[in-house]
């Protein structure tokens, strides 16, 4: 019972929101050009979401007919784009940010450099990302895997600086030789702050490579709703919009419960 | 025979904001093979220092410690640690917490199996090898690092002010546990305690420490029978005694404390 008040109650504002904008459409207060209804985007997401052809058993099976649309193939485009970027940036910041956090001589020779290149916006590199790599995939890459790679880096370092010395202890005592201690002590013990590390990279993962697809390629969810706005297309620029809030929920969700499962020894995780 | 523990003038002092503070000055103690020694005194008298001396977390700024006769200048197997704060690794359940000394040493699957399946059982730990610590009481933790030490059977046990953190009858029954053990295993303990009781309950002899520097105020034989009677007189002469000795040491840490305050 208070389950339902509860969800009743999320979806008051929602409701009332969607309903205020449908009502201004309909009641001609704007142009449909600036500002579709959203009944109008929900028919333009779906005939997005569709497959092209009508389905037919002799060109393949059914769930890749089903995927066979512009949407399924533009998240999917966008989703591996950050999947790879976040590879190739986390991939280099873990091993980094390990040895920073237990050698304080590679701390101080590679964090003056690295603290004078965090603030620059991944953004800030797309010119320069274009004359190194051109157009296409390669420049994307780059794009994401550093928006990926400082988020890892910072939490990394803080985690294995903020290891508790008595693990330390303790571990010595029974017996670990330095490496065990590195591997089986200080990386799990700071496995918390790594993998928020790793959720705030994927998020700023996700938002590059939609800027990223608006620069130098020509497929993926963020070049779609640049490509849209040139026909004037609103409506399936917002049926983008909503495919990416889609996308980044998704994301989250799963980088959610990953981490609690791989911290469900840790005592404040959340829920 | 050879003491399982000689320290000998063992000073140590600390470099704390500008000014050094010399937690222990000229420390001597043996401790026989299987002997069960309290280290007994005030918060601030050295002697969790001593301890993490011995362990080899922190090496003396002058003097020797000999462990079976060997210096020593690094932890070490040999001397298992038991910790205040638990110290278990949270990420490893129970069973993978006792079992990781016997990982270090590298030793085959069967026999960590068995090593840990009997202490489990010893402990009564066996219904919650699969719990991460997290989910056990203070009482239970302390077990399983006890279990943890002795898996990897050392021939003494250094042990923190291991039962500080829990209640009452927790601790009794602990202690309790810690002297079946001893009895049953020969292990030579030195356990560092600020409770008078706890101290007479469980040594062979107690070792009242004087406030800073850290010194050996008196040595205080217990020969009381086990299991003792903290209600029986002879316990409570033998209390009366040794509270006066670490009282006489507590009055010094308090008018320090005060100093601090009025000099701050």
């Amino acid at each position: 019972m208070a389950g339902a008040l509860r969800i009743a109650r999320s979806l008051v504002v929602p409701a009332i929101a969607v309903a205020a904008w449908e009502g201004i459409c309909r009641a001609g207060l704007v142009s449909p050009l600036l500002l579709p209804a959203p009944s109008q985007v929900l028919v333009r997401w779906f005939a997005y979401l569709a497959p092209l052809e009508p389905y037919d058993p002799a060109r393949g099976g059914f769930l890749p007919w089903l995927l066979s649309g512009e949407l399924p193939y533009d998240a999917l485009t966008s989703l591996m784009r950050v999947a790879g970027g976040f590879a190739i940036g986390a991939g280099l910041a873990l091993p980094l940010g390990l040895v920073m956090g237990a050698r304080p001589a590679v701390y101080q020779l590679m964090n003056p450099i690295l603290q004078l290149l965090r603030p620059i916006p991944p953004i800030a590199f797309i010119p320069l990302a274009i004359l190194w790599f051109g157009l296409g995939n390669p420049p994307a890459f780059f794009l994401i895997s550093l928006g990926a790679f400082f988020p890892v880096l910072m939490n990394t370092i803080a985690g294995v600086r903020g290891v508790d010395a008595i693990y330390l202890r303790a571990a010595r005592n029974l017996g670990a030789d330095e490496w065990t201690l590195f591997r089986r002590v200080m990386i799990p013990a700071a496995m918390p702050y790594i993998l928020t590390g790793m959720r705030v990279g994927v998020g700023v993962a996700f938002i590059v490579v939609i800027v990223a697809e608006m620069i130098a390629v020509n497929a993926g969810l963020g070049y779609r709703i640049l490509e849209a706005r040139e026909y004037f297309w609103s409506d399936k620029i917002i049926a983008g919009m909503i495919t990416i809030g889609l996308c980044g929920l998704g994301i989250d969700f799963f980088m959610n419960r990953l981490n609690g499962w791989l911290l469900r020894w840790h005592r404040g995780i959340e829920s | 025979m050879e003491p399982a523990l000689r320290i000998r003038g063992v000073r140590k002092v600390f470099a704390a904001g500008g000014t050094e503070v010399t937690a222990l000055d000229g420390f001597d103690l043996d401790v026989a093979q299987g002997e069960l020694v309290c280290l007994l005194g005030p918060s601030g008298c050295g002697k969790s220092t001593l301890l993490n001396t011995v362990a080899g977390f922190s090496p003396p700024t002058s003097g020797t410690v000999l462990a079976s006769g060997r210096p020593v200048t690094a932890p070490g197997p040999d001397r298992g640690m038991v910790f205040q704060e638990y110290a278990l690794f949270p990420w490893l359940t129970v069973e993978r917490n006792v079992a990781f000394g016997l990982e270090m040493r590298g030793e085959p699957r069967g026999r960590i199996r068995e090593t840990v399946d009997a202490l489990l059982s010893k402990l009564s730990l066996h219904d919650f090898r699969d719990r991460f610590p997290k989910d056990l009481s203070g009482g239970m933790r302390q077990r399983v690092a006890i279990a943890r030490v002795l898996a990897i059977d050392p021939p003494m046990l250094l042990m923190d002010e291991p039962f500080g953190a829990l209640d009452a009858l927790t601790r009794r029954n602990l202690q309790d546990e810690l002297l079946r053990i001893w009895a049953e295993l020969s292990k030579t303990i030195v356990f560092v305690t600020h409770g008078i009781e706890e101290s007479l309950y469980l040594a062979d002899r107690v070792v009242v420490m004087t406030y800073r520097p850290g010194t050996v105020k008196r040595i205080v034989p217990v020969t009381l029978p086990r299991p003792r009677d903290p209600a029986s007189p002879e316990f409570n002469a033998l209390k009366k005694q040794v509270t006066e000795l670490v009282m006489e040491e507590q009055r010094r840490h308090d008018v320090d404390e005060m100093g601090v305050v009025r000099r701050g």
